[in-house]
């Protein structure tokens, strides 16, 4: 790279030397910091030796090559700031966007109409019927979750303790009333929802920060009871062989009662699994309609209006922990419901299926899609999961991935992929509302 | 009697771990406010240091104990504080102007990141170490029971308060500390007063990490097995702790955690050891519900 | 001037920690009057209202409000959101609280949550769509629309919030306050900010409001432009205290409180202390 080179007309690549030498000082200072974190976590491995004992051995060649990428790494980002065409960082995500709030309606009727013909199309694919049938769970629980955090803007790091309650009552109470599926399903979502204004009642007046940590506390809790409650739950071991749901009383099986055999139909154990696939559809349709329309109810608008400034909505004379209560419980009963479906589907629950992963995992999708988006939450669910099927063989590297993501995504795309808030009622055309001004983007300075 | 002296010690012992921990979340939380929800797994990322720094010195034929365990001090806490700072610079400084819940849910990730990456280079499994500080005292003989006091018990509570002198000497009486109260009552004005708001915060993160690391060692030390997943459940009590000393009271993160190792000590002793983090949690709650400024905390008005 | 009471504070003391913001302080708001508090920076006006609306409980004293029907309400008892529910007094903020992120039209029907959350059946009946709760919502547009109107904001009903201009955005949180219906409507400094047609434009609606809806109006204000021009009635404090009450003219030629407002520039410096610190 020469001083000048005018008669050499690159279009990227014309940097100064005084630029690349501080970029190249840049890059070796975050190459040094690299070094400190790594030495000894990755340059040196411990294990259990023969004798018991740790032994060590060292990794400098991984310890190096990540050196080098984040030296390279950092260089690149480094030049890439004093030219604009390089800058990636920012066009993907415009890109995104404008192909998210553009299309619009058409997307999410797209990605409707697809998620409707799945077991059709994938009918003899087991392995993504399967796949299918998470990556709509995890809709669901992030279309419940979207309440609590997209709508009233609470942070909820223990949904997964209404997932909990809502699979563990509907075991229980199939196993102890025999009662059918389509019984406990609602039984499920209200015992949910009765958690949540339990839990609720007594931390919703807390602050923000605070209400993420009680929040985690109560998800905890419930996981541990679930583990040490050896009488009722089964402990670590869990419940088996949980009631399978039945077509209006017609199970699924081979048998001259079944579904198939009614139906004068080959008995086929993908039968069930469709059957599944439509009922955990249809539960998250639901869930968004409900949604969709309660954002148009005073309720909904109350609850956004906390999302923006609680002081004012208390000024007007809204009770705000009834409103975060309807919030926390609704969103609850959603994630019981999820959990009764969990259930049935597996067949077996333990406690190791309700960890804070799972709270985190469903908090990203809801990040990730954009707080209060319906169509960003399933874009959201569907490429995680996605991503996680489609990256199996590094299955260790999935959190790690994970955690990255929700830090890269505060950081770059605060408001997530669907950044724009459509209103709830309007004069004249309806249209949306930039990130930029919608709600959060307020700085809250510390008192 | 002799069981329930022998409890107290135990108990203060594993609260001074805690509270080392504390620190750093009220630090952490009186100067920008936020819950720095990664600390504990600072905390064990700064125990691994500890470990992987020890077992070097073993490999390079560092025989004494004393020596080795002082090098290994240093290290971790450089080590450590560098991930404190890293910590900082990736994942909080871009969100300074943001909503409240942005450095949360950032903090959440990186967590969850911290974790992961430690399993993926260390391995799930627990990692021994045999015990490098052995011998002790009998305090008490009862009939069938006597009280020991052991030397570990003893360096780690020496050290503890040793440190915690010296801290808060640092944050009464030097430049750096009065930044930092400075920074805690207003950052916009500090920063028009022309203090370094950026190298004041990133300080704070440095100083926390490095007394996490200083409690990683001393967990290492007293419990002799260390795993990946061990930041999460003493971040939390941790956490607990300083939010019950009063958040952003030094004396305060001390305090709370001496009685959350009491609490938990006693409630294994004296209830039941299924439970005892169930508790931790609940006390959590009890407080935040019925204490939110905590003991020492100083109670905050609402603006409007 | 001898109309009822609407406001009615009696010894009155806001005590943090060893600061004692308001002192023992006593007035009396009167019906479909304007009321003024104005006192130097850190006399305690904001404190004062943040009793009345129930986002502070006073240490000691009594703030009674009587609605024109007779009921009254001690408000030193209800938490703040039921002073605005049945109370019925309706506030703005110094630093303005719009949902930035909402359109005007939902900041306005966010307003008439109560009214319209009882004719959704607390959302049951709404979220089948009853008819019922269709009219009410019509009902409840059409009065945004009115205020809107009102505040020359028609236009913009569906813009976000947070997009208006400053003095727009102090209107829309007046229109706002107003979709409640208050009895009495408390304003923490509205003419801040603006400019002197838009000040002007705020004297007229504040006037119209009082005289067409019948509203009483407490006001806390630094302009005096707008102080003398528009209030029927002026409490002034400093320190927390009360040092002049009466009509516009009298409040004027008080010593005390010209001694208080030249030695503003000190009090300020002294005050500011004190102002920053609640």
């Amino acid at each position: 790279m020469s001083e000048r080179a005018p008669r050499v007309p690159r279009e990227s690549g014309r940097f100064n030397p005084r630029e690349v030498l501080a970029a190249a000082k840049e890059a070796a200072v975050a190459a040094l910091v690299a070094l400190g974190l790594f030495v000894l976590l990755i340059g040196v491995r411990t294990d259990q030796g023969p004798t018991g004992a740790l032994v060590i051995r060292t990794r400098f060649g991984a310890l190096a090559a990540i050196v080098a990428a984040v030296f390279v790494g950092r260089l690149v980002l480094a030049l890439a700031r004093h030219d604009a065409r390089l800058s990636i960082g920012r066009l993907a995500p415009a890109a995104l966007r404008a192909a998210l709030s553009g299309l619009g309606i058409y997307a999410a009727a797209a990605f409707l109409a697809f998620a409707l013909i799945v077991p059709i199309v994938f009918y003899t694919d087991r392995y993504l019927l399967d796949l299918a049938i998470l990556i709509v769970t995890y809709t669901m629980l992030g279309f419940g979750l979207n309440i609590v955090v997209g709508l009233a803007g609470l942070l909820d790091l223990g949904y997964v303790a209404f997932y909990a309650v809502g699979a563990y009552s509907y075991a229980l109470i199939a196993q102890h009333f025999g009662l059918s599926f389509w019984i406990c399903l609602p039984l499920a979502g209200i015992l949910a929802a009765f958690a949540g204004l339990i839990l609720g009642f007594p931390v919703l007046r807390l602050r923000g920060d605070y209400l993420a940590i009680v929040t985690l506390g109560f998800g905890e809790i419930i996981r541990l009871i679930l583990l040490n409650w050896q009488d009722l739950t089964g402990g670590p071991n869990g419940i088996s062989e949980i009631a399978r749901p039945s077509f209006f009383g017609l199970p699924f099986n081979s048998t001259a009662h079944g579904f198939a055999a009614t139906f004068g139909l080959t008995y086929s154990p993908t039968h069930r699994i469709v059957f599944l696939y439509y009922i955990i559809l249809a539960l998250a349709l639901i869930t968004n309609w409900v949604t969709l329309r309660l954002r148009r109810l005073p309720i909904g608008r109350a609850w956004e209006a906390l999302r923006e400034d609680e002081i004012a909505c208390r000024a007007l004379g809204i009770n705000t922990t009834t409103t975060k209560l309807t919030a926390f419980a609704m969103g609850a009963m959603f994630g019981g419901f999820a959990g009764a479906f969990f259930a049935t589907r597996q067949g077996f629950i333990s406690p190791e299926s309700f960890t804070f992963g799972e709270s985190a995992l469903v908090l990203t999708i809801v990040v990730l899609g954009g707080r209060g988006s319906q169509l960003g939450v399933a874009v959201a669910a569907t490429v995680m999961l996605g991503g996680f099927e489609f990256f199996r063989e590094f299955e260790q590297y999935r959190m790690l991935v994970f955690g990255a993501a929700m830090v890269a995504i505060v950081i770059y795309r605060p408001r997530g992929l669907v950044a724009t808030r459509t209103p709830s009622v309007s004069l004249g055309a309806r249209t949306d509302i930039p990130a930029a001004i919608a709600g959060g983007a307020r700085t809250e300075t510390p008192a | 009697m002799e069981y329930f002296v022998q409890q107290l010690i135990n108990g203060i012992t594993l609260g001074s771990i805690y509270g080392l921990i504390a620190i750093g979340y009220t630090m952490v939380y009186g100067i920008i406010g936020m819950i720095n929800f990664a600390h504990g797994d600072i905390f064990m990322v700064g125990a691994f240091t500890a470990l992987i720094a020890f077992l070097v010195l073993v490999a390079l034929g560092v025989s004494a104990v004393p020596l080795a365990l002082f090098i290994v001090l240093l290290v971790s806490m450089a080590l450590t504080a560098l991930y404190g700072w890293t910590v900082e610079r990736i994942a909080y400084r871009p969100l300074r102007q943001s909503s409240r819940l942005a450095p949360l849910i950032s903090a959440i990730g990186m967590s969850i990141i911290l974790q992961n990456y430690v399993q993926v280079a260390q391995g799930a499994r627990v990692k021994p170490l045999p015990p490098l500080v052995s011998g002790g005292y009998t305090l008490l003989h009862g009939n069938d029971f006597a009280v020991r006091l052991s030397n570990i018990q003893i360096v780690v509570v020496v050290t503890t308060f040793a440190l915690m002198a010296g801290f808060s000497f640092l944050v009464a009486r030097t430049r750096l500390g009065r930044n930092m109260r400075a920074c805690e009552q207003d950052l916009k004005m500090a920063a028009l007063l022309g203090i370094d708001v950026d190298r004041t915060i990133s300080l704070t993160f440095v100083i926390g990490a490095a007394l996490a690391a200083v409690a990683g060692l001393m967990f290492l030390l007293y419990y002799g097995v260390v795993d990946f997943f061990i930041g999460f459940l003493a971040g939390v009590k941790a956490f607990t702790a300083a939010v019950l000393g009063g958040i952003g009271s030094l004396p305060g993160a001390m305090l709370g955690g001496i009685l959350i190792g009491l609490i938990e000590t006693l409630w294994s002793a004296y209830f039941s050891i299924e439970y005892k983090d169930v508790a931790a949690f609940a006390i959590l709650i009890i407080v935040l519900i019925f204490l939110p400024t905590g003991i020492l905390g100083r109670p905050e008005v609402e603006k409007v | 001037m001898s109309a009822a009471q609407i406001l009615n504070v009696e010894h009155l003391t806001m005590r943090f920690g060893g600061l004692v913001a308001v002192s023992a302080l006593s007035f009396s708001a009167r019906v479909h009057e304007i009321t003024a508090l104005i006192g130097p920076n850190g006399a305690g006006k904001t404190t004062l209202f943040n009793c009345i609306t129930g986002f502070y409980k006073p240490t000691v004293g009594r703030l009674q409000l009587t609605h024109p029907d007779g009921s009254s309400f001690l408000l030193e008892r209800l938490p703040e959101f039921r002073i605005a529910r049945e109370a019925r007094v309706a506030r703005t903020f110094q630093n303005v609280r719009l949902f930035a992120g909402m359109t005007l039209l939902e900041n306005l029907l966010v307003a008439q949550h109560n009214a319209l959350m009882l004719a959704s059946g607390f959302t049951v009946l709404g979220l089948f769509g009853s008819r019922a709760y269709a009219r009410a919502e019509a009902r409840a547009i059409d009065k945004a629309r009115y205020w809107l109107d009102r505040i020359g904001l028609a236009a913009r009903a569906d813009d976000p919030a947070g997009a208006l201009p400053y003095g727009a955005q102090r209107r829309l949180e007046i229109a706002r306050a107003l979709c409640t219906d208050p009895v009495l409507l408390c304003l923490d400094e509205p003419a801040a900010g603006l400019n002197n047609r838009e000040s002007a434009e705020l004297n007229l609606l504040l006037r119209a409001i009082r005289d067409e809806h019948g509203t009483s109006i407490l006001l806390i204000e630094h302009d005096m432009g707008v102080v003398m021009e528009i209030s029927d009635h002026i409490v002034v404090l400093d320190y927390g205290v009360k040092i002049a009450d009466g009509a516009p003219a009298e409040v004027r030629n008080d010593a005390k409180v010209i001694a208080a407002y030249l030695g503003v520039a000190d009090a300020e410096v002294e005050h500011a202390e004190a102002e920053a610190a609640p």
